[in-house]
């Protein structure tokens, strides 16, 4: 088997004394689209942000291996992570328009990480990042080059962003809600964008994301997240067709479907997600689990349930009947 | 974009400048070119000394000079002195205004993006500076360093600097969490590169306006450092010494003390007038 383009095990990150991230393992291998699905406040973002080793502030490290095709992370230095990111790790953002500099070009954005590695200089950049443009599907790339983003729609300056996260061909690209500010039929051109550049780069993706939709349309593999842990892991199909945690199960029974009957409520989860500093023991959905009962006092382990199927729930063999509807 | 510098686009341009600056522009825009070309405008030298001529009252003529602006104490052309004396305000204020601002604004980036101990020493560093009045921080340093022109602009430029530092510090704190900040550190970017090619220039128009307004400030500090005889020592023209020696003489020339006055007046009236309409254009809440 090839090395996996991304493996974290075990990973922890602290703020204070709270782990807000506690204990995350996920496999990305060579051109797969991973995605990383959870509420807000579950840790998807700073999952990547402690993978591009962007923690601030108050937020640290405090335990697990972030290993990039065979690289280990968790030791590099901060000018050696910084050599790697926009290289071999790229990220992109929501809200495509704020995250472009308003006062620079739209070509010397794209061309940046080339500069600023000094893989390029100036003029070589330019050209490379009007291709870049073109294969992100913008047309007249010479002229798009020298508009400022302002000039740009929102769909654009994702494309853009896109662009210039791939420029360098990195290993690895982490996608942060991309899709989430933009209208649903941009939305299903950029996915449909990334999953081109995947077969056409062989780039690996990590996904984050809160829309199912989005899950089911582009990944191969989904890892669900909740309360800083990974309560999931599975390929996409199995995950939709056999959901092994209830968190997962009703997080699908919250689609809207069209077949469902007129009157019926739409679903949603009670209660919302604790804040890091205030977990309950054990499993940390018991408090809003049906299935919940003794037994989930204590941290059930992410295991096998079925071949590449990994949960962790104590009731996992009663999740497929725990809702009658839906 | 690359403009091609025809005369039309020149013409555009300066009428854009225009507009942004608004019709005061046009009074520093005369004084600017008045200290450019002042030995080329001034009738006398305005260090000629005619103690025949003293205290001529302006359009008199003594000796064969004629005093459009009347004479000072020692005969000299008040309107020569003037001429001369734009040269000093401006370069000064100028220079004081460069220095201060580049290392006031240095330092305000380095603090707001690099936090921890640096932010820490530098904006203790302001906050001690910004409580010692100006003044007396000027005349203890001129008591240390001696009068003169190059040490009129390091006093200047060491009671400013702090200004731009918090304005800097401010805007550097709120522009590193923009999110074209956060992608370009994703990008590889290193701190210098993102200090200065994404930091800078989306700050750099605030510090513009703090330094118009700083401008007009210098411009009276200058003057009355050299009205306390601790700036530009005697017999360099400058209008605030001006001042100074036509005070001893307001009941008999009124003219000594006035027409520096006026010319102060009206070259910190437009520059502030300039940084007002300047930062309207800038704030996007107002344009």
């Amino acid at each position: 088997m090839t090395e996996p383009t991304l493996q974290i095990s075990g990973l922890q990150v602290q703020v204070g004394p709270h782990k807000v991230i506690d204990g995350v393992d996920i496999t990305v291998q060579p051109g797969q689209i991973v995605a990383l699905v959870g509420e807000s406040g579950s840790g998807k973002s700073l999952t990547a942000l402690s993978i591009m080793g962007l923690l601030g502030g108050k937020l640290r490290n405090a335990g697990g291996t972030i290993t990039l095709s065979g690289t280990p992370l968790e030791h590099t230095s901060d000018a050696a992570m910084r050599r790697l990111r926009g290289q071999r790790i790229s990220m992109i953002f929501q809200e495509p328009v704020a995250s472009l500099n308003p006062l620079l070009s739209v070509g010397a954005q794209v061309g940046e990480s080339l500069v600023a590695h000094g893989k390029a200089d100036a003029g070589s950049a330019w050209s490379r990042a009007v291709q870049m443009l073109r294969d992100v599907g913008i047309p007249e790339p010479e002229k798009r080059a020298r508009q400022l983003p302002s000039q740009l729609s929102g769909g654009m300056c994702q494309r853009v962003m896109i662009a210039s996260a791939l420029i360098a061909r990195p290993e690895l690209l982490i996608a942060d809600e991309p899709t989430t500010a933009l209208d649903v039929t941009i939305q299903a051109q950029i996915l449909e964008l990334m999953r081109r550049l995947r077969e056409q780069t062989g780039t690996s993706i990590l996904f984050i994301t809160h829309d199912l939709g989005v899950v089911a349309s582009l990944a191969d593999r989904v890892c669900v997240m909740y309360g800083g842990r990974i309560v999931e892991q599975a390929d996409v199909d199995d995950l939709f067709d056999n959901p092994a945690h209830p968190y997962t199960r009703m997080l699908l029974a919250t689609i809207p479907r069209v077949d469902s009957p007129r009157k019926q409520p739409l679903f949603s989860i009670p209660g919302t997600v604790p804040d890091h500093d205030d977990w309950p023991q054990g499993c940390r959905f018991r408090t809003r689990c049906p299935l919940a009962g003794d037994a989930c006092l204590q941290t059930p382990p992410l295991e096998p349930k079925a071949a590449g199927h990994l949960a962790a729930c104590w009731h996992s063999d009663k999740v497929a009947g725990m809702i009658d509807h839906g | 974009m690359t403009l091609a510098a025809t005369p039309h686009h020149v013409g555009s341009r300066i009428a854009k400048l225009y507009r942004i600056a608004g019709p005061f522009s046009l009074i520093l825009l005369g004084l600017v070119l008045i200290a450019i070309f002042a030995p080329l405008i001034a009738p006398n030298d305005p260090n000629s000394q005619n103690l025949m001529g003293r205290l001529k009252a302006p359009g008199t003529e003594a000796r064969g000079t004629l005093y459009l602006l009347g004479s000072d104490e020692l005969g000299r052309d008040l309107l020569s002195r003037i001429i001369y004396g734009a040269r000093v305000s401006l370069s000064v204020a100028l220079l004081s205004v460069v220095l201060s601002g580049v290392v006031g604004t240095t330092l305000g980036m380095a603090a707001g993006y690099l936090r921890g101990w640096t932010e820490t020493v530098i904006m203790r560093l302001v906050d001690i500076f910004l409580s010692i009045p100006a003044i007396l921080l000027a005349i203890i340093t001129v008591a240390v360093l001696g009068p003169g022109f190059v040490n009129v602009i390091l006093v200047l430029a060491l009671t400013r600097w702090p200004r731009y530092a918090r304005v800097a510090y401010g805007q550097t704190l709120s522009v590193a969490g923009m999110p074209y900040v956060r992608l370009a550190r994703a990008m590889g970017a290193s701190w210098p590169r993102v200090l200065l090619r994404h930091i800078l220039p989306n700050i750099i128009a605030a510090m513009a306006v703090i330094a118009t307004l700083e401008f007009g400030l210098m411009v009276l500090f200058e003057a009355g450092l050299s009205f306390l005889g601790l700036g530009v020592q005697p017999p360099t023209p400058s209008w605030g010494a001006t001042l100074s020696v036509g005070r001893n003489y307001v009941t008999s020339a009124w003219w000594i003390a006035t027409f520096p006055g006026v010319c102060l007046f009206l070259l910190v009236l437009s520059v502030n007038l300039i940084g007002d309409r300047l930062s309207e254009y800038l704030n996007p809440k107002t344009r």
